[in-house]
């Protein structure tokens, strides 16, 4: 709701917006490097269930602190993708690397159930993102704070049965976030909430990967989505990386303009003619 | 009654306290009734005695010390014999759900024996244990161990495996997971388990003590039955109800504790 009230004033930020745009660009490259993305170079990436070959030869470079999301029809291996990257699955075949030596707490993956524990309050579902450090005497403070990112400080010692579907998502996110990761892997994580709640969710999503700068890899159906949110859109067929779209419009991004709806109709096109021929 | 006809009372005043009344009109109105009908000699005094009478009974046996000796036995008995077939039975649903090894090893052998009605096995443990203590205890077990067993073993097999992978990407070591998301996703099947068995503890006992025992509430009724005391037989049967009615508030009680994340279990 905070962010909903927040971007609700087209006015100001439209205004500003010219001004805004790049200097908080050069601020995140500029952000200290514990807080920052890593960079993301996939090569080769071979994955293949049974008799079905589903990735046939995946190369990706994402550079640090990049928002990418990734479309194509269901199915394609969008999900597969992301569990490689997540270190969930196994590789068949290829390499994926971020450059240097990763701890377990930099790669954070949100998936569309927001898979809280039901026993567990939601600061202590944050906790549980802390990983190691669940036990340290800061984790009550540091669960708190990536609470009040997400706007639910005030759910803190609340059950997770008694929350809504966004909220709980927003907690989700919030335990995603408490570590820190350096890249955050979603998977349709607004998939299941409704045309509202996933405007104010893309708008914090935006916000805190802003502040953050990690490097954030988006898996999505919605390519309304996928182009008011990330830097690049990566569209998959049949196993490899169809197209490669890079969205240049400048942030906060203005929902539904020219720009924008211009390339949701390319990208849809991409998406409609693959289905065609199959 | 007249709490009810006080309408001028708030609501949230009056509900809790009409609540915890409620439940107790009928009961009274039957034993009324019972008492007048008993009194009148509509019902005949062989066939059911007056619940003053039972009362009475009860008053003397309290007094003699042999209703509290009785009781205890009963209980010590439902209680050890809960303990190790309820444990074992846990420990069972723990590796089995646990693992597949474990499962593949014993799963299908413990689905053959629980098809055999354990009060059957009643003639072999006379021949086994003759009416000693261990007879009682171990038909107890028997009897507890399948429900916690296959109630334990159900909750394991139905956590979440996508909260169990979530605990994974976490970095929750395999005895943290086990606390934190296996356990407490288990639980609500076992504490099901655990309000069967509790029945079947009851069930057990009074059919082990009637028949092969020298001490206990069964041992009691039967006895009095000897005798002709209708009014103790009548005052067993009324104690073991309440037992169980007490075991079972227990088991209530300790869930709603343990569970109280569950919205089945939310105050409104
Ligand atoms: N664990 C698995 N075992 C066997 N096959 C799998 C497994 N995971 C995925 N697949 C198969 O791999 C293919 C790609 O699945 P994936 O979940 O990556 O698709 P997706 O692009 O995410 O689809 P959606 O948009 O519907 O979520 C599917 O054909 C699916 O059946
Ligand atoms: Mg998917």
């Amino acid at each position: 709701m905070q962010t909903a009230l927040r971007t609700s004033l087209p006015e100001t930020e439209l205004a500003g917006r010219a001004n805004f745009a790049p200097q908080a660009r050069i601020a995140r490259e500029e952000r200290p490097v514990q807080t920052s993305g890593l960079p993301l170079s996939i090569r080769g990436l071979r994955k293949s269930f049974g008799d079905n070959e589903v990735l046939r030869g995946i190369d990706l470079h994402i550079p640090a602190g990049q928002f990418v999301a990734i479309v194509g029809k269901s199915g394609c291996g969008k999900s597969t993708l992301l569990r490689l990257i997540a270190g969930l699955e196994t590789i068949d075949a290829g390499s994926i690397s971020f450059g240097q030596d990763v701890q377990p707490e930099d790669i954070r993956v949100m998936f569309q159930e927001p898979r809280l524990l039901p026993w567990a309050r939601v600061l202590d579902n944050v906790e549980v993102g802390l990983g190691r450090d669940h036990a340290s005497s800061d984790a009550h403070a540091r669960a708190e704070k990536a609470l009040t990112e997400v706007g639910l400080a005030d759910k803190r010692d609340q059950w997770p049965s008694v929350l809504s579907g966004g909220q709980k998502q927003r907690v989700a996110l919030a335990r995603a976030l408490v570590s820190r990761p350096r890249v955050l892997a979603l998977d349709e994580p607004l998939g299941a909430l409704d045309a509202l709640t996933r405007i104010s969710m893309q708008r914090l999503l935006e916000r805190v990967w802003r502040d953050q700068g990690f490097t954030a890899i988006l898996v999505t159906h919605d390519v309304s989505e996928a182009v008011a949110l990330a830097d690049r859109v990566l569209v998959i067929e049949e196993g490899r990386i169809a197209h490669d779209v890079t969205v240049n419009a400048a942030r906060p991004r203005e929902r539904g303009s020219a720009e924008l709806a211009g390339l949701e109709g390319s990208i849809l096109s991409h998406l409609l003619s693959a289905d065609d021929r199959t | 009654m007249s709490l009810i006809d006080s309408v001028s009372l708030p609501r949230s005043f009056r509900l809790p306290r009409v609540d915890g009344l409620i439940q107790w009109i009928v009961p009274l109105a039957i034993i009324a009734i019972w008492q007048v009908a008993s009194v009148t000699g509509f019902v005949p005094t062989r066939v059911l005695p007056a619940p003053s009478d039972v009362v009475l009974a009860g008053w003397k046996l309290l007094l003699s010390g042999e209703l509290v000796r009785n009781i205890w036995v009963s209980f010590l008995r439902a209680s050890i014999g809960f303990l190790i077939g309820g444990g074992i039975g846990f420990a069972f649903g723990l590796a089995n759900g646990l693992s597949q090894l474990s499962a593949k090893l014993t799963d299908s052998t413990l689905q053959m024996v629980r098809n055999v009605p354990h009060l059957a096995l009643i003639p072999l443990v006379i021949l086994w244990f003759g009416i000693d203590e261990s007879a009682k205890l171990f038909l107890v077990a028997l009897g507890v161990f399948f429900p916690i067993y296959l109630n334990t073993l159900h909750g394991i097999r139905t956590v979440d495996p996508q909260l169990i992978e979530m605990g994974r990407i976490y970095g929750m070591s395999d005895g943290e997971l086990f606390r934190r998301v296996i356990f407490p996703g288990a639980l609500p099947s076992i504490f099901v388990g655990i309000r069967f068995a509790l029945g079947i503890m009851w069930l057990t006992l009074i059919v082990a003590e009637t028949i092969a025992a020298s001490s206990g509430l069964g041992y009691m009724a039967m006895q009095a039955r000897e005798f002709m005391l209708i009014d103790v037989v009548v005052l067993s049967i009324l104690i073991y109800a309440l037992l169980g009615k007490l075991a079972d508030s227990a088991s209530r009680v300790l869930e709603r504790l343990t569970l109280s994340w569950h919205p089945a279990f939310q105050k409104r």
